[in-house]
């Protein structure tokens, strides 16, 4: 990771804004895989509009940590609500949540038995019960937004990586969530698609998507974001603004990651 | 560097060259026989030696089959008409034409053929949207009625019987629709089997059913709002079900004339038995892989210990058990048709194979599919059935096929309960005067019978993985 792909675009951030209220809420959470303790006291609140950038070495629990957010892990201590709900071991609650929050995974995690286009119209059809022809409609709508409206009809199989994640951000997107988590979203990528990528979620955070982001990307954070958290140990090291983050980090350990990240 | 340069010469095409048929050698019959036959020595030598057995064995037989006898009334006819003809030794399809409708369908009234005819014909129609979805979705209905159809068919008696069975089954299916309609599938299709057993076993009084049967009947609040509710009352409708269809009997009288199982043999045996198994435990078998993966200990425990029993034991003692056994564990009385009980037990031993195969095709799928159709907010039957099992399945195909080929060829190991398969009218012919010491025909058409059926769900399993195969197109 000794390069990160500059953003050179122009931001439009006339609707980047951070609105008082809260989207997400962790108190106090943690979480233990057997006897390891992955995450530790981790408080974090999240408001509407939000762009957060999480980094950190490997093992760090960046990744487990967005992943309690949709309740695909477990957590044993403290409390997360998202969007007001109370993620409980309730099941009707859990689906709820995930059906509000999008996610968008390293490895797209496409159905490759469906099409495009029935990937992105399956989860409104049964679980928001979109009647199938205004849930294709709204489907071409995200597929032309990121820009592959043509491969609607191929399967996953037969598309590049970056079209493959693109698709992934358009499936979330059919669900119209209001909160979108992205999971290393460019890091099983070619260089030439991680760009892209990229794209695709800088418009998206223009549109003024609540956004946490798990990435590599320093060129994205320092662009977008307007958080960058940096988490080693399962515990949150630091967090600030981006271009205080970069520039002047306050702790040895966030020294050390962000010279080994950007080379120098 | 200047050396190479010195070598390089300047050049450029000005017209290009149209394309040329390859040399003889290198294309059709030559082409493949040099590389499939004689690519070297040792290959050449094989192909000698393979040709030289292959001619051995037909100079052999072949004789043998052609001068066979097809109409004769004995095995010593037979041989007679042979000595006249020249031959010393021949075959005597003889017995086959004379006997082949017992092979076929075992004492079956004559007169009445044409039920199991037409019971095969409408099968295939009753097949064919099932396997080829290129046909109109909505003949399933008809596939979904057709067990029905065949059973009134094969065995006659009362039209209400079936047409009882019918409502029944639609009721729990409406129960399980109503009371959530994301589950109502799966849960409609273990009720469905879960009452189908228990409708045998009539162990309430005929009060207490009617009753439980009346009360689930009209408190419809009770049927939405619990499917559990709902399905336990209609399952108590169920031992109720032939007071009613006798009753509805004794008012129209329809019906056709009755066939015992006793009389139901040969091939039409083997495919009711072996296509019942292969239909049921499909479903069942997918529960229980399900189940086998559950978190729910109770259920993951009660699914292992099925398979893992029911596998463990050979076919034949769970047949001498559905034959035997089974009377004793059942109130008295109960008459409980051994052909049932014979696919109910092949049922459960295919469906634990099945359950094990699909273990596989499930434990085959990367996580990231079922956490991608988590993440969308998808139910566990949804995304089981929307986005796990097709892959999972799919993935299985080859495993499924090999476990209802080995099923369906197991169905002749019934003649070791008395049931009179094609093997037991083998045998049966055999003993007869006519017939005795007569073997190899006999064998070989119904060896041939299986080997067509076979062969017709090896060849379906590779269209179909064909068909389904959506990766590197």
């Amino acid at each position: 990771m000794s390069e990160t792909a500059a953003i050179e675009r122009a931001i439009d951030r006339s609707q980047m804004q951070v609105s008082d209220e809260v989207a997400i809420e962790i108190t106090n959470m943690n979480k233990w895989y057997g006897q390891f303790h992955v995450l530790r006291d981790i408080d974090l609140t999240v408001n509407r509009g939000e762009r957060i950038v999480i980094c950190g070495p490997s093992g760090s629990g960046k990744s487990t940590l967005i992943r309690c957010i949709n309740a695909l892990e477990e957590h044993q201590k403290g409390k997360i609500v998202v969007d007001g709900t109370h993620l409980s071991s309730d099941i009707k609650n859990i689906d709820k949540v995930r059906s509000e929050v999008g996610m968008v995974f390293q490895h797209f995690n496409l159905f490759p038995h469906l099409t495009i286009l029935e990937n992105c119209t399956l989860a409104p059809i049964w679980v928001r019960k979109t009647p199938k022809r205004e849930a294709e409609q709204v489907a071409m709508h995200y597929l032309k937004k990121v820009k592959i409206p043509e491969q609607a009809n191929k399967y996953p199989g037969q598309l590049s990586g970056g079209q493959q994640q693109r698709v992934a951000i358009a499936r979330s997107l059919c669900m119209k969530p209001r909160i979108m988590l992205f999971d290393e979203p460019t890091s099983a990528l070619d260089p030439e698609m991680i760009k892209e990528v990229l794209d695709t979620m800088i418009e998206l955070a223009e549109e003024g998507m609540t956004m946490l982001v798990v990435t590599h990307e320093m060129g994205f954070a320092q662009a977008v974001a307007n958080r960058v958290i940096f988490m080693d140990q399962g515990q949150i090291v630091e967090q600030n603004e981006p271009k205080e983050f970069f520039n002047n980090p306050k702790s040895d350990r966030t020294k050390l990651f962000l010279s080994q990240i950007l080379g120098h | 560097m200047s050396e190479t340069h010195s070598f390089t010469v300047g050049y450029v095409r000005h017209e290009m060259q149209g394309p040329l048929p390859p040399p003889v050698a290198e294309s059709g019959a030559v082409k493949w026989m040099r590389e499939n036959l004689f690519s070297s020595w040792l290959n050449a030598i094989l192909t000698v030696v393979s040709l030289f057995v292959i001619w051995w064995v037909l100079s052999h037989t072949l004789p043998w089959m052609l001068a066979g006898v097809w109409s004769a009334s004995s095995l010593t006819d037979c041989r007679n008409i042979l000595a006249e003809r020249g031959y010393s030794s021949g075959a005597c399809w003889a017995v086959i034409t004379e006997r082949w409708p017992q092979l076929i369908f075992g004492f079956y009234p004559s007169e009445l053929y044409w039920r199991p005819i037409l019971a095969f014909v409408l099968l295939i129609g009753a097949v064919a949207p099932v396997l080829y979805t290129s046909l109109p979705r909505k003949m399933l209905w008809f596939s979904l009625i057709y067990p029905l159809i065949a059973y009134y068919l094969l065995w006659g008696g009362s039209v209400w019987t079936p047409v009882m069975l019918a409502v029944g089954f639609s009721l729990v299916g409406m129960g399980g629709t109503l009371a959530s309609n994301k589950s109502g599938f799966f849960f409609g299709v273990l009720i469905a089997i879960l009452i189908f057993l228990l409708m045998f076993f009539d162990p309430l009084s005929a009060l207490l059913n009617v009753m439980g049967g009346i009360a689930g009947l009209f408190s419809a609040d009770s049927v939405r709002l619990s499917p559990m509710i709902g399905s336990l009352a209609l399952r108590d409708l169920f031992p109720l079900m032939p007071t009613l269809s006798d009753l509805l009997g004794s008012i129209a009288p329809i019906g056709l004339e009755s066939v015992t199982s006793r009389e139901i043999g040969g091939f039409l045996l083997a495919l009711v038995i072996g296509l019942s198994a292969i239909v049921f435990s499909m479903p069942l078998g997918i529960l229980l892989a399900l189940g086998r993966q559950s978190d729910l200990f109770i259920i993951n425990k009660v699914c292992v210990t099925f398979i893992e029993v029911i596998r463990g034991i050979p076919l034949i003692v769970w047949l001498f058990t559905a034959s035997t056994l089974l009377n004793y564990f059942l109130p008295p009385g109960t008459t409980f048709d051994l052909i049932l009980r014979v696919i109910i037990m092949v049922t459960f031993f295919a469906a634990a194979y099945i359950a094990e195969v699909i273990r596989g095709g499930l434990a085959a799928l990367p996580k990231g599919q079922y956490e991608g159709a988590d993440s969308l907010g998808l139910d566990y039957w949804q995304s089981m059935r929307l986005i796990i099992l097709p892959q999972a399945l799919k993935i299985s195909i080859p495993g499924i096929v090999n476990t209802f080929i080995g099923l369906f060829k197991d169905t002749v190991l019934v003649v070791f309960i008395g049931l009179l398969d094609p093997i037991g009218f083998i045998n049966l012919i055999r003993a007869t005067v006519e017939w005795n010491g007569i073997y190899w025909e006999l064998y070989i058409f119904v060896g041939l019978c299986f080997f067509l059926f076979c062969f017709f769900m090896s060849r379906y399993s590779q269209y179909l993985e064909r068909k389904l195969r959506t990766d590197h197109r």
